[in-house]
C-alpha cells in the first residue's frame, strides 16, 4: 500500500515535471516530398518553441490513411496531429473527431487561403484543418514535341484536340507515348483520373436520388475515350502506372503529355531530377466544350483529432506549418520553386514565385476552375470533384477502379465493366441506405 | 504413482500454453463473430444495430466472392505446386558434393529473410517492372516485347514472388530430411545398379513423404492469408483477378472500414480455412503419424 | 576412372548449384546494388556495376532515423520468441512424453488458430489494445507476436522432442534422476538443437512480421516494417532510397541468419527426419 502510493506519487510527480518542460506532439505525415521537407525545416519551430518537442511517423499515403482513420474511428488517442486529404475532413469533421482550429493565431490570415480549398476544409463555417499544400489537375506536355508535329496547344484544348495529337507525337520505335495516365486501381489512383474526365464528358457518379450513373451514356463515351487514348498513345504497362511510375516516365522524356495533379509540376521542371526540365509546357485540363474542366481539387491538410489532449500546441504547430512564415522560410532555404503551392493568394501574387515557378499561373488557373460542389453540369447530391465526398467512396471507388483498369489491361471490355462497376454501385449504396 | 504424477504435471505445464492460446482464439474470434452480425461501419460509428445474418449474405453476394475463393486456392497450390518440386530439385542439387556449398546455400536460403512488403516491391519495381524491370531488360534485349507482368499475369506474378519467399522454407526442410537417408542404403541401391530415376522413385521419394506433408501443411497456414504482396503489386486487379478472400477482407475492413462485413468475411474465411485443413489431415495427415 | 567421373559430376553439380542459386539470390542482389547507385542511374536500364555512392542511405538515415526502428525490431522479435519458449517449452514438452488421446487434436487446434485472416480482427484487437493502453507499447507488440507465433512454436518443439527416445529418460528415472535432473541432464542437451532452430526460425518470423507491427504502432514501437512503409512510394524517383531502406531492413536478420544457418538447419524438421 505504502509503496504503491510512493510509485503513485513519484509517477504523478514526474508527470507533472513532463507537462511543465516539454510537450511531446505525434504528427502523423505522408511521406511526399513537400511533408518531408517539412520535417527537416522544423529547428525553426523548435527555436520558437523549446517546450513543444515533435514526434514524426511517416507512412505511405494507403498505410497513413488506413492508420489514421483506425485510430480516430476507435478514439485510440495516438496522434495530435494528422495529414488527411479534403475528402476525410467533411466527413470526420461530421463525426465530431476533428477539433475545429480557431486557435491558429491573430497574424494567420485565414482570408489569405484560397477560396476553394477553404471551403472544403469547412464545415458550418468552421475551419477544421489548415491546408499545407493544395492541387489541381492540369496537362504537362513537350512543347518540342508538340513543335516537331507542328501542333500548338490551344487555350483552352478540348478532348477531341488532345486525342488527335496524342496520337500524333506518338513515337513507338523511339519509345514516346503521346500521352501517360493513371491505369492502376484505386480510388485516389485511377479513379481519380476517371471521375474528373467524366465530369468533363458531363457525366456524374449519382443522380439525385443517388442512383448509380454507370448504365447512362456519358460513362461509356468517357471510359470508351480513355481506353482507346491509351491503346493508340499510352506507354507499356498503363494499367499498373499511378502517379509516380507517370512521373517517372515524364522525367524520363518518355511522355508527349501527362494530365495529373498539378504538383507535379514542380517535379517535372526540377532539372536535378527530370531530363526535360526545360521544355515542359502546361495547359488547363481539357473540357468537351462544356466549360467543364474536370473540377479536380485536392490538398493535403493538418488537422488535430478530438482525441488528442494537447490541441492548443497542436494548432500551435499547424500555424506554423501552414503560415506565410513558413512559404517564406522555404523559399529562403530551398528556392521559391520549392515552397508548398495551392493554399494561399498570397503566393500567386508573389513576384519572386511568378519567376521562379513557370506553372505558377496555370496552376491558380486550374484551381480557380475547379468548384467541389458542383462537379458536373448535371445536378449531383454530393460535393467532391474527382471523389465523391462519403464514405463508402473509398471501397467503391477502387472496386470501379479494379473494373475499369482490366478493361485498360485488354481483360474485359467497356460494357461489361460499366454493367459490373453498375451493379457493384448499387449493391453498396443500397446497402449503405442511400438508396432507398 | 509417478505416472500418475508425471500426468498431472504434464498437465500443469500444458496449462500455461493452452490457456494463452485459448484466450487468445476465443476473445478475438467472439468479438469478431459479435461485430459479424452488427451493422457496424467504422466511419459511421453512431449507426450500429443488428442485422442478423446480412452482413454474411453479403459478404456471399459479393460479385468477386467465388473468384476470390478459386484465387486463394489458386495461390495456395500455385506456390505450393512451385516450392515442392523446386525444394525438392534444388535440395538434391545441394546433396551432391561440390565447391562452395556453404555459400551456394547462404544464397538460396536468403529470400527466407526477406520481410514480404519488401520483397513485393523489389519484384514489382526492379524485376518485373514492365519499363525499368530487370526482366523487361532482358526481353528487349532479346528483342521482344517487354511482358507487362502485373496486367497480363496478375495471379501468375504474385504465386511467383510469394514462390520465392517459400522456396527456401521447403528446400531446407527437404534437404535436412534428405540428408537424413542412410548413405549405406543409398550406396547399396547403386550397387544394386538402381538408376537413378528408379532410386529417387523408390528410396529418396518415401523417404521425403513426411518432409512433403509438413511442407504442404506449414506453407498452407502462411498461404492461406497471402495479401500484403498484392496491396502492393496490382491491388487485387485488373478486374478481379488477383483478389484473394484475404484481399477481398481487407477491401472491406481497410477501404470500406466495415468492421461487420470484414467480420463475416473474416469468419467465413476461418471456416473454409478449417475446410482445408480437415482434407489436408485427411490427404496427408497419416504421413505425420508414421 | 571413377575419380575421373565423381570430379566432373561435381563440375556439373557446382554449376547448376551457383546458376540457380544466383538466380534465386538476384534480387537482393540487385537492392543491394541498386542502393548504392544514384537515382537517375537506377532507372537507367540494367547495370550490375553502381557509382558506389551511399547518397541513399545518407538520405534514409536523415529522413528517418534507423537506430530507433533497428533497436524496437530487436527487442520484440528476440522478446517475443523468448517468451514463447517460455511457455511452449514445457507444453511440447508434456505433450511430447505423456501423450493424450487428445494431443493431437490439441496440436492441430492450436495451428488452426493462425488462420484467422489478421485484417479481420483489426478492429476487436486495436479496442483491445486501447483498452489495456498497449497501443505503440513494445510490450503490447512482444505479447502480440508471442501469441502469432505460439502454434508454430509449439508444433516445432513437440515434433522435436518426439523424436527423444523415451527410454533414455526411463533409464535415467531408474537411477533415481529427480524430474529436475531429467529436464537439465538428459533431455536439455537433447533438445538444445531444436530449441536453437525454433528460436531462430521465431526470430525470422517475428522480424519479417508487417501487418501487425505496423497498425499497433505509431512511434515509440515501431520496428523496421513500419521505417519501409515509409519510403513505399514516395513521389519523384524512389528506387535508390528504397533500394537503401530495404537493405537497411533485411541486412540484421539476413547476417543472423547466415551466420546460424547451420543451427537453423539442423532442427528444422518439424518431425520430418525419422
Amino acid at each position: 500500500m505504502n509503496l504503491r502510493t510512493l510509485l503513485l506519487g513519484v509517477s504523478s510527480a514526474a508527470l507533472l515535471c513532463g507537462f511543465a518542460n516539454a510537450e511531446t506532439l505525434t504528427i502523423a505525415t505522408v511521406n511526399n516530398g513537400d511533408m518531408i521537407r517539412m520535417q527537416g525545416l522544423t529547428d525553426d519551430f523548435a527555436a520558437k518553441n523549446p517546450d513543444i518537442q515533435l514526434e514524426w511517423v511517416t507512412l505511405e499515403e494507403n498505410v497513413l490513411r488506413e492508420r489514421v482513420t483506425t485510430d480516430i474511428a476507435t478514439k485510440g488517442g495516438q496522434y495530435d496531429i494528422v495529414t488527411i486529404g479534403n475528402y476525410e475532413v467533411p466527413i470526420w469533421a461530421k463525426q465530431g473527431w476533428l477539433v475545429a482550429l480557431d486557435g491558429l493565431g491573430d497574424d494567420y490570415d485565414v482570408d489569405d487561403l484560397l477560396p476553394a480549398i477553404r471551403g472544403g476544409l469547412s464545415v458550418d463555417g468552421k475551419l477544421y484543418a489548415a491546408p499545407f499544400y493544395g492541387e489541381s489537375a492540369m496537362i504537362m506536355y513537350r512543347k518540342d514535341l508538340f513543335e516537331k508535329a507542328g501542333l500548338t496547344m490551344p487555350d483552352s484544348p478540348t478532348w477531341e484536340f488532345i486525342g488527335e495529337a496524342a496520337r500524333k507525337i506518338t513515337d513507338r520505335s523511339s519509345d514516346i507515348s503521346g500521352m501517360c495516365l493513371r491505369g492502376k486501381a484505386g480510388w485516389g489512383e485511377n479513379m481519380a483520373f476517371l471521375t474528373a474526365l467524366n465530369n468533363s464528358f458531363g457525366g456524374r457518379w449519382f443522380d439525385e436520388k443517388w442512383q448509380p450513373q454507370f448504365d447512362q451514356p456519358e460513362w461509356k463515351t468517357s471510359l470508351q475515350f480513355y481506353v482507346d487514348l491509351m491503346k493508340d498513345a499510352g506507354p507499356q504497362g498503363a494499367s499498373s502506372n499511378g502517379f509516380n511510375e507517370n512521373l517517372t516516365l515524364f522525367q524520363q522524356g518518355k511522355c508527349g503529355m501527362w494530365i495529373d495533379a498539378t504538383v507535379a509540376a514542380s517535379f517535372v521542371s526540377n532539372p536535378k531530377d527530370s531530363t526535360v526540365a526545360d521544355k515542359v509546357g502546361y495547359a488547363i485540363f481539357p473540357d468537351t466544350g462544356n466549360g467543364n474542366h474536370g473540377h479536380w481539387l485536392w490538398s493535403w491538410n493538418l488537422a488535430v483529432p478530438a482525441s488528442s489532449t494537447k490541441a492548443e500546441a497542436a494548432q500551435k504547430f499547424i500555424a506554423w506549418a501552414t503560415s506565410k512564415g513558413y512559404t517564406e522560410l522555404v523559399a529562403s532555404k530551398e528556392g521559391w520553386a520549392n515552397v508548398p503551392p495551392g493554399t494561399r493568394t498570397s503566393l500567386y501574387k508573389n513576384a519572386d514565385y511568378e519567376k521562379a515557378a513557370p506553372f505558377a499561373a496555370p496552376t491558380l488557373a486550374a484551381m480557380d476552375a475547379a468548384d467541389i460542389t458542383k462537379p458536373s453540369v448535371k445536378p449531383v447530391p454530393y460535393t467532391g470533384g474527382q471523389f465523391v465526398a462519403i464514405p463508402e467512396f473509398q471501397g467503391l471507388g477502387t472496386t470501379v477502379g479494379q473494373l475499369f483498369s482490366a478493361v485498360l489491361a485488354g481483360q474485359s471490355s467497356v460494357d461489361d465493366a460499366l454493367a459490373q462497376a453498375q451493379t457493384a454501385a448499387v449493391r453498396e449504396m443500397t446497402r449503405a441506405g442511400y438508396i432507398k | 504413482m509417478a505416472t500418475e504424477n508425471t500426468r498431472g504435471l504434464a498437465r500443469l505445464m500444458l496449462a500455461p500454453s493452452v490457456g494463452l492460446l485459448l484466450i487468445w482464439m476465443i476473445v478475438p474470434l467472439a468479438m469478431t463473430l459479435w461485430f459479424s452480425f452488427q451493422n457496424y461501419n467504422l466511419l459511421n460509428p453512431a449507426n450500429v444495430s443488428w442485422t442478423g445474418l446480412f452482413n454474411y449474405k453479403f459478404f456471399y453476394t459479393d460479385p468477386a466472392f467465388f473468384q476470390s475463393i478459386w484465387n486463394t486456392l489458386l495461390i495456395v497450390g500455385g506456390v505450393l505446386l512451385i516450392t515442392v518440386i523446386g525444394g525438392i530439385g534444388i535440395a538434391l542439387l545441394l546433396d551432391q558434393p561440390m565447391w562452395g556449398q556453404g555459400i551456394v546455400r547462404i544464397m538460396i536460403i536468403s529470400p527466407f529473410f526477406v520481410m514480404p512488403p519488401v520483397a513485393a516491391l523489389v519484384w514489382k519495381n526492379m524485376i518485373m517492372h514492365p519499363g525499368y524491370g530487370v526482366l523487361a531488360d532482358i526481353n528487349r534485349a532479346l528483342g521482344f516485347q517487354p511482358i507487362d507482368w502485373f496486367a497480363q499475369f496478375p495471379l501468375l506474378s504474385i504465386i511467383i514472388i510469394v514462390a520465392w519467399q517459400w522456396l527456401p522454407f521447403a528446400t531446407l526442410i527437404l534437404l535436412t530430411a534428405l540428408q537424413s537417408l542412410d548413405g549405406e542404403q543409398k550406396e547399396a541401391a547403386e550397387m544394386d545398379g538402381a538408376g537413378f530415376v528408379s532410386r529417387f522413385v523408390y528410396l529418396t521419394l518415401p523417404h521425403l513423404s513426411r518432409a512433403i506433408t509438413v511442407v504442404i501443411l506449414i506453407q498452407t497456414i502462411f498461404l492461406l492469408g497471402v495479401y500484403a504482396e498484392i496491396l502492393v503489386t496490382t491491388n487485387g486487379g485488373p478486374g478481379y483477378a488477383s483478389t484473394n478472400l484475404a484481399f477481398l477482407i481487407y477491401r472491406t475492413a481497410l477501404l470500406g472500414y466495415d468492421v461487420g462485413g470484414a467480420s463475416a468475411g473474416g469468419i467465413i474465411a476461418v471456416i473454409l480455412a478449417n475446410i482445408i485443413a480437415i482434407f489436408l489431415m485427411r490427404a496427408v495427415g497419416k504421413n505425420l503419424d508414421k | 576412372m571413377a575419380r575421373a567421373v565423381s570430379t566432373r559430376r561435381m563440375a556439373v553439380a557446382t554449376a547448376a548449384a551457383w546458376i540457380i542459386a544466383l538466380i534465386i539470390f538476384f534480387p537482393i542482389l540487385y537492392t543491394i546494388i541498386t542502393s548504392l547507385k544514384t537515382e537517375t542511374e537506377a532507372i537507367k536500364g540494367f547495370n550490375l556495376i553502381p557509382s558506389f555512392t551511399l547518397e541513399s542511405y545518407v538520405t534514409v538515415q536523415t529522413q528517418s532515423g534507423y537506430l530507433k526502428p533497428f533497436m524496437n525490431s530487436v527487442v520484440i522479435a528476440v522478446g517475443s520468441t523468448i517468451l514463447a519458449l517460455f511457455v511452449a517449452i514445457p507444453a511440447a514438452w508434456s505433450m511430447a512424453f505423456s501423450p493424450t488421446r487428445r494431443t493431437k487434436d490439441i496440436l492441430m487446434w492450436m495451428l488452426s488458430t493462425k488462420m484467422m485472416p489478421a485484417v479481420a480482427v483489426l478492429v476487436p484487437i486495436y479496442l483491445i489494445f486501447r483498452d489495456f493502453g498497449l497501443l505503440d507499447t513494445r510490450i503490447g507488440l512482444t505479447v502480440m507476436l508471442t501469441l502469432i507465433n505460439l502454434p508454430i512454436v509449439v508444433w516445432m518443439l513437440y515434433t522435436y522432442f518426439r523424436e527423444i527416445p523415451g527410454e533414455i529418460l526411463e533409464a535415467a528415472r531408474m537411477d533415481g534422476a529427480s524430474l529436475f535432473d531429467e529436464i537439465v541432464h538428459v533431455l536439455t542437451p537433447m533438445a538444445v538443437p531444436g530449441i536453437a532452430s525454433t528460436l531462430l526460425l521465431n526470430i525470422i518470423l517475428a522480424w519479417n512480421e508487417s501487418f501487425w507491427t505496423i497498425r499497433l504502432t505509431t512511434t515509440n514501437a515501431a520496428p523496421l516494417t513500419a521505417f519501409i512503409a515509409s519510403f513505399s512510394s514516395p513521389q519523384g524517383l524512389f528506387w535508390a532510397k528504397l533500394s537503401a531502406a530495404s537493405t537497411l531492413a533485411i541486412a540484421p536478420i539476413l547476417i543472423m541468419g547466415w551466420f546460424s544457418q547451420k543451427q537453423l538447419v539442423r532442427g528444422l524438421t518439424f518431425g520430418a527426419v525419422k
